[in-house]
């Protein structure tokens, strides 16, 4: 086996288990329901940049040296919970809080550097910004560190994922990612049927990023694009991906965007889990 | 910076926009991780000098209000001491959801300057004018909000601003020939109001340049032997509790004097506070009263809202007849 398919193995593993956190905390969500469908649309990124690609200490979320990850689409939270916790910066114990009273862990991500949260997220369109602040205050420190924003492609809708859009390139920022959760719905339906998100390739590429699209569950692909970037200018990955993926229930329903797992769901999904 | 007669009339000659220019350039100096952040505004900010100065120290975002505040809470999440501006109204209202999420929600400490917030701007139109900001912003957790009486406190609030480390919200009134309240040098605590003339028959609360038209109207009231005093409330956010019961305890009328709508500002804050104290004074609230009207040049916006001092004059005596 080479370095890459250990990886990937890795990588994989890790996702099993993050796909396990997800669905133990949907559970225990109960009647206030999870955005489901979206948090598992990221899976593959999140386990790709947490367990192999970004530079983290697992003793120490406040690293000063470490890369800064941004989840732009606040609602995938239970995705940055599960790989949080995978990572050991949040207890299987601290999970099971998820939505309870007086929890760290919300339907949207709260700040929190103890847990390795760097930001407040929830309301759509901030984050990309926050990520170009991030960006350049490491290059003006001189350090070499990357920013990783995930978006979602219904979030791409506000106005001010544009702004950002616009400014990233004009500050020659190479440290900074875009990954663009690609999987086609928003909250109440298709892309298509709210708001035509297409072509976001070359939306992406016409405001000056470096954009590639690529499958975003297809660890292989995702782990050579990373390998394999010398690009000067700021990052866009459209990742084409799954609504709910890895669920027969879920995968591309969109009911799945905030619904309730119940007991006979989440067993099915556990055995589902591959 | 040095402060004489001198340059106080500068100051007071070029406004507290092109001031507060001057006081970033000075800042600069010492503050290490200073960053200051403008929306393709440098020159009515007064920051031109500064731009080429610190290219280092310096980003345009260009026209995009909303960006620039993540931008700014970015920078601030590294240790950056961050200061934003831009006209007032696209300092607050355009990109409010961001103050709120960023700047309160977060806590990112950003001080914000608000330049020509108020009437100053009145022949552009109400798109320019800013009646809303303080109403909006301190309705958000975690931000405190000054609004300097003239140029030189501008400078003042700058300063403290930037060694307080905490998320302000600096809103900057009038023009240039901005008149002069602080003719040499003073003590400036944010939070802690200061009295300027004291006056046992009315009182008068003012921010921002309402302060020097207050103080004409109250010298003016005397010789009607009303004895009016005034406290120039440079602090609306935390009001100044301590001054609000001092003088409720004697004044016959309380008076707030803003270039504000008479909701959600200074007059807004005293009245929240008042309403809690037993026996309290009668609260009259001269501002902008909720209405847009036909616009027109500053001055001509003031005599409508009641702001000149004859109209504050006039305004007063009628209360205190009736």
């Amino acid at each position: 086996m080479n370095s890459k398919e250990e990886d990937i193995k890795k990588i994989k593993k890790f996702s099993v288990e993050v796909k396990k956190n997800i669905l133990n905390m949907a559970f225990v969500a109960g009647a206030s329901s999870s955005h489901f469908g979206g948090a598992l649309s990221i899976v593959e990124i999140i386990s790709f940049l947490f367990s192999h690609k970004m530079k983290i200490k697992k003793d120490d979320p406040n690293w000063a040296d470490r890369d800064r990850f941004i989840l732009s689409k606040g609602h995938a939270c239970l995705a940055y919970y599960a790989a949080l916790s995978e990572i050991g910066y949040i207890s299987k114990a601290e999970l099971n809080t998820f939505e309870k009273d007086n929890s760290n862990l919300l339907g949207h991500s709260v700040i929190n550097r103890k847990l390795g949260i760097d930001f407040s997220n929830g309301s759509l369109g901030m984050g990309l910004s926050l990520g170009i602040g991030v960006s350049i205050a490491l290059k003006k420190k001189n350090k070499n560190n990357s920013v990783y924003v995930v978006l979602g492609d219904g979030e791409c809708n506000e106005g001010s994922v544009w702004e950002a859009a616009m400014a990233a390139p004009n500050f020659n920022l190479k440290n900074l990612y875009a990954i663009i959760d690609n999987n086609n719905f928003q909250q109440t339906g298709s892309n298509k049927e709210i708001m035509n998100t297409s072509e976001l390739k070359e939306k992406w590429s016409s405001f000056g990023w470096d954009t590639v699209e690529l499958d975003g569950h297809d660890l292989s692909q995702i782990y050579e694009y990373f390998s394999n970037n010398e690009s000067s200018k700021p990052k866009a990955i459209i990742a084409r991906t799954i609504k709910g993926k890895g669920f027969s229930f879920s995968e591309n329903n969109n009911e799945w965007h905030h619904a309730v797992l119940s007991k006979s769901l989440y067993e099915k999904a556990m055995k589902e889990i591959v | 910076m040095i402060i004489n007669d001198r340059n106080i009339k500068v100051w007071s000659t070029i406004g507290s926009r092109a001031t507060f220019g001057l006081a970033a350039l000075e800042l600069a100096k010492s503050v290490e991780n200073l960053m200051v952040l403008t929306c393709d505004v440098s020159t009515s900010a007064g920051l031109d000098r500064y731009r080429k100065a610190y290219p280092d120290k310096y980003l345009d975002l260009g026209i995009a209000e909303q960006n620039m505040i993540g931008v700014a809470a970015g920078l601030a999440s590294e240790g950056y001491k961050v200061v934003t501006t831009t006209f007032a109204p696209f300092q607050t209202i355009r990109c409010c959801e961001q103050i709120k999420v960023n700047i309160g929600y977060m806590k990112q400490k950003i001080c914000m300057v608000g330049i020509a917030s108020g009437l100053a701007l009145g022949t552009l139109g109400f798109t320019h004018c800013c009646i809303e900001d303080v109403g909006v912003l301190r309705s958000i957790p975690g931000i405190k909000i000054i609004s300097p009486a003239d140029s030189f406190e501008t400078i003042k609030a700058l300063e403290a601003a930037i060694k307080s480390g905490d998320s302000i919200y600096i809103r900057l009134t009038g023009s240039s020939n901005n008149p002069i309240v602080y003719n040499k040098d003073y003590s400036f605590e944010i939070g802690k109001s200061i009295k300027l003339k004291e006056g046992k028959d009315v009182t008068i609360f003012a921010a921002g340049a309402c302060v020097h038209s207050s103080l004409e109207a109250a010298k003016k009231l005397e010789e009607n032997n009303i004895s009016c005093g005034v406290i120039n409330m440079h602090t609306i956010k935390p009001v100044d509790f301590e001054a609000i019961n001092e003088v409720c305890n004697f004044s016959k009328l309380i008076v707030s004097i803003e270039e504000h709508n008479v909701i959600g500002g200074l007059g807004s804050a005293i009245a929240e506070h008042k309403a809690k104290l037993k026996n309290s004074p009668q609260l009259l609230t001269i501002g902008v009263d909720d209405n847009y009207i036909q616009a027109g040049s500053y001055n001509f916006l003031k005599e409508k809202y009641g702001l000149t001092a004859n109209k504050i004059i006039s305004n007063i005596v009628q209360n205190l007849n009736s």
